[in-house]
C-alpha cells in the first residue's frame, strides 16, 4: 500500500492532502498514510509511534479541556488513562485558538497558527490532536506536516482529519480506551517495561492553590473562565 | 412586525436525505423566484437578512411573507450588501442557519464580505439571481457576475429551471452544514428567465421540514457565551510580517479549497451528481450551466431528432467544478459547444482547462446584456462541428 501522506518534513509550502487525492474515510474506517483502513490498523501504527518515537505528546483542545457537553469528562478521563500508558507521554493543550504574541510559551501550549513552535522546542516525534475543533486541528497538522518529521494522531468526533499519518472518526471515550489496550498490547510486544503513571505537571503553570484561586490568576486566559452550568460565581474580576 | 404576532407553527422535522429524496411531493406551478423561496419555507432557516435589488427582489419579498408567516425567526433589511453579507457572517458567528440573496452589482457590492466568508467558516445559503453588471446601468439577465463568485471558496450550483432552483437551495443548507465542508453554498439561476417566470416544480409539503441547525457540530467554536469552549476569539488576524503567519494564511485558504473539494460526495448524494449527461455516445456535446443547459437541451433534442450524434452535459456544480466528471463524459468526443450568458465565457475556459483537449471546444455561442439565447444558435454551431450545410440565418 502506498503512503500518500508521510511524517514531513513536506517542505516550505506542500500541498494539501485532499488535494493529493486523500479523501476522508468513510463512518467504520480510518485513514492511515492517507488511505482507508480498519480502526485497529490504524490504532497499531499510531500506538508503536508513540512508543517508540522521541517526547510523545498529546495535545488536548478546548472540545476536551472544559466540560461543556455531556460526554467530555468521561473521554477527558480516558485521555488521561491513555497517557498514562505510554512512557513519559506529556500533555500539552491547545486551550484557545488565538494567535500568542510577542511569543508563545511552548512548554505550557501549542497555538494552531504557529504549531511547530511547540513541536520543535519540545523535539516531539509523535503527537496526538484530540477536541480540536476540525479547522484548526486540519491547520496544525498541514504545518507540522510541512515543516516537522513528528507523526501524528488525530482523534476526531467527526469525520477525521487527511493531513494526520492516522486519524479516527467519530470519537467516543470507549474508542480512547481501546487505543489505550492497544498501546498496552504494542508495549509489551515491543517489550517495553512501563508502570502507568500519570503525565508530569505542566512545568509553566503554577500550582493551583484552589482555596485562594482567583480570576485573576488566570492571566490571559481569564477570559475563558466560564462556571459550571448551574454554578454561582460569588466574585468576579 | 412584532415576532409576538406571528404564528407558532408545528412542523416535523426530517434529515435532508428523506426530504430531497423520499418525502412524497405535489406538483406546483411556480415561478423560480417562488421556488426559492418554498425551499427556504421548508429548511428551517433561523435568520434571513434582505437588500433589495432586480431581479432578486421577488425572492427576498417572499422570503419576508414566510416570515410573517413564522417560517422562519428572524428577518430584516439591512443597509446595503456589504452590511448584508457582513451581518450574515456575525450572525453565523451565533451559530444558525442563515440565508439572504443578491443580484448583479449587489452581489460585487458584497462581494469583499462575502470573499471573507469562507474563511470565516460561514455555512449560510446564498441565492444568486443573475443579472447585467454595469455599466450601462441595466438589470437584464446575464451571468457573467458568477465569474467574480467563483474564485471566493464558496460552493456554487447553478440551477437551469425552477426544480432546480427548490432542490438545489434546500440542498444547499445540508451540504454547506457538513462539519467537513461548512463554507457557504451559492444557488445561482438566470434572473427573469427563471426568476420570473413559471415551471412545474415538485414540492414537499409545507409542514415538513429540514432538521434544526446544530451548532455544536461545526468545526469551528460558535460564539454561545454560556458554553466553555465557545468563548474563544477565532479568526483572529495574523497580519504580523514574519513567515509563521504567511503560513498560517496560506493553509487557511488551503482549508478553503478542501472543504470545497469536499462538498462534492454531497453533490452526489443530494443532487445526483455535478452534471448530467444526455446520449453520452455522441460525438459532438453540448456543455451548459443555468438557463443555458435548457437551451442546450432542446438543441440536443432538435438534434437527435435529426439524426445526429449530440449529447448534452448539464453542469450543475459550477465550484467545485467537475473536472474529472468531465473528462470521463467526452473522453471520446470530438466537438464540445459552450453556450453561455456572459460575454467572458467563464464555463467555457474552466472546459477547456479541465479537458486534456482544449481545441476541440467551441468558444460559444455566447449572449449577454440580457439577450435570450436562440436554440438556432446552438444549431449553428452543431451543423459546424460536424460539417453540415444549413440555411440558418440569425
Amino acid at each position: 500500500m502506498s503512503q500518500k501522506v508521510t511524517v514531513g518534513p513536506a517542505g516550505y509550502m506542500p500541498k494539501s492532502a485532499p488535494s493529493m487525492g486523500v479523501e476522508l474515510a468513510p463512518e467504520g474506517q480510518a485513514l492511515l498514510y492517507g488511505n482507508c483502513v480498519s480502526e485497529e490498523e490504524a490504532m497499531r501504527d499510531a500506538a508503536r509511534a508513540m512508543l517508540t518515537r522521541d517526547n510523545p505528546t498529546i495535545f488536548p483542545g478546548p472540545q476536551v479541556l472544559w466540560d461543556w457537553k455531556e460526554d467530555v469528562a468521561q473521554k477527558a478521563e480516558a485521555i488521561l488513562e491513555l497517557a498514562s500508558e505510554i512512557p513519559n507521554c506529556k500533555i500539552i493543550p491547545m486551550p484557545d485558538y488565538r494567535p500568542k504574541y510577542p511569543k508563545i510559551d511552548v512548554k505550557a501550549e501549542i497555538n494552531p497558527n504557529h504549531p511547530n513552535l511547540t513541536i520543535l522546542d519540545n523535539k516531539i516525534k509523535a503527537c496526538i490532536f484530540v477536541g480540536v475543533h476540525c479547522h484548526y486541528a486540519n491547520l496544525s497538522l498541514r504545518m507540522i506536516r510541512g515543516g516537522t518529521d513528528c507523526y501524528t494522531i488525530a482523534l476526531c468526533a467527526y469525520m477525521g482529519h487527511e493531513e494526520a499519518m492516522a486519524s479516527i472518526r467519530d470519537l467516543h471515550a470507549e474508542d480512547i480506551r481501546k487505543l489505550r489496550d492497544i498501546v498496552i498490547e504494542e508495549r509489551e510486544k515491543l517489550g517495553i517495561k512501563w508502570t502507568a503513571k500519570m503525565p508530569p505537571q505542566n512545568p509553566s503553570l503554577p500550582k493551583e492553590e484552589f482555596e485562594t484561586l482567583n480570576a485573576a490568576d488566570y492571566g490571559e486566559f481569564r477570559s475563558l473562565l466560564m462556571p459550571r452550568r448551574g454554578e454561582q460565581v460569588a466574585e468576579v474580576e | 412586525m412584532s415576532p409576538n404576532t406571528r404564528p407558532k407553527l408545528e412542523k416535523r422535522l426530517v434529515d435532508a436525505k428523506y426530504l430531497l429524496q423520499e418525502a412524497p411531493r405535489e406538483k406546483h406551478f411556480i415561478t423560480g423566484a417562488q421556488a426559492m423561496a418554498e425551499a427556504v419555507k421548508r429548511a428551517s432557516v433561523d435568520m434571513a437578512i434582505a437588500y433589495p435589488i432586480t431581479p432578486q427582489s421577488e425572492v427576498m419579498h417572499l422570503v419576508g411573507d414566510i416570515y410573517a408567516q413564522g417560517h422562519i425567526k428572524e428577518y430584516y433589511r439591512a443597509e446595503e450588501e456589504l452590511g448584508t453579507m457582513s451581518a450574515i457572517a456575525g450572525a453565523s458567528r451565533a451559530g444558525v442557519r442563515l440565508f439572504t440573496a443578491t443580484s448583479g452589482p449587489g452581489l460585487l457590492r458584497g462581494l469583499e464580505a462575502i470573499a471573507a466568508w469562507p474563511g470565516h467558516r460561514v455555512p449560510a445559503v446564498l441565492g444568486v439571481l443573475t443579472r447585467v453588471v454595469n455599466a450601462p446601468l441595466s438589470i437584464q439577465p446575464d451571468n457573467v457576475e458568477m465569474a467574480y463568485l467563483m474564485h471566493c471558496g464558496a460552493v456554487m450550483l447553478h440551477a437551469e429551471n425552477q426544480q432546480d432552483t427548490f432542490d438545489m437551495t434546500l440542498a444547499a443548507f445540508a451540504i454547506a452544514e457538513k462539519v467537513d465542508v461548512y463554507i457557504p453554498v451559492a444557488v445561482a439561476t438566470e434572473g427573469f428567465f427563471v426568476t420570473h417566470a413559471k415551471g412545474y416544480v415538485d414540492m414537499t409539503a409545507e409542514d415538513l421540514a429540514l432538521e434544526e441547525f446544530d451548532p455544536v457540530a461545526a468545526p469551528v467554536p460558535a460564539m454561545d457565551n454560556e458554553t466553555p469552549p465557545a468563548r474563544i476569539q477565532r479568526d483572529a488576524p495574523v497580519q504580523k510580517s514574519n513567515f509563521m503567519s504567511y503560513l498560517i494564511h496560506a493553509v487557511w485558504q488551503q482549508e478553503i479549497w478542501d472543504s470545497n473539494s469536499r462538498a462534492m460526495k454531497y453533490i452526489y448524494e443530494y443532487l445526483g451528481g455535478p452534471i448530467e449527461v444526455v446520449n453520452p455516445d455522441a460525438d459532438v456535446f453540448v456543455i451548459a450551466s443555468g438557463c443555458a443547459a435548457a437551451q442546450g437541451r432542446e438543441a440536443q433534442r432538435y438534434a437527435e431528432e435529426e439524426g445526429l450524434s449530440v449529447g448534452l452535459i448539464k453542469v450543475r456544480a459550477i465550484r467545485p467544478f467537475p473536472t474529472k466528471e468531465i473528462c470521463d463524459a467526452t473522453k471520446n468526443a470530438k466537438a464540445i459547444i459552450v453556450p453561455e450568458h456572459n460575454a467572458i465565457g467563464w464555463l467555457c475556459k474552466e472546459v477547456k482547462a479541465a479537458i486534456p483537449n482544449g481545441g476541440i471546444v467551441t468558444e460559444g455561442p455566447r449572449v449577454f446584456g440580457g439577450m435570450t439565447l436562440p436554440v438556432e444558435l446552438i444549431m449553428v454551431e452543431i451543423y459546424d462541428a460536424l460539417g453540415i450545410e444549413h440555411n440558418i440565418k440569425l
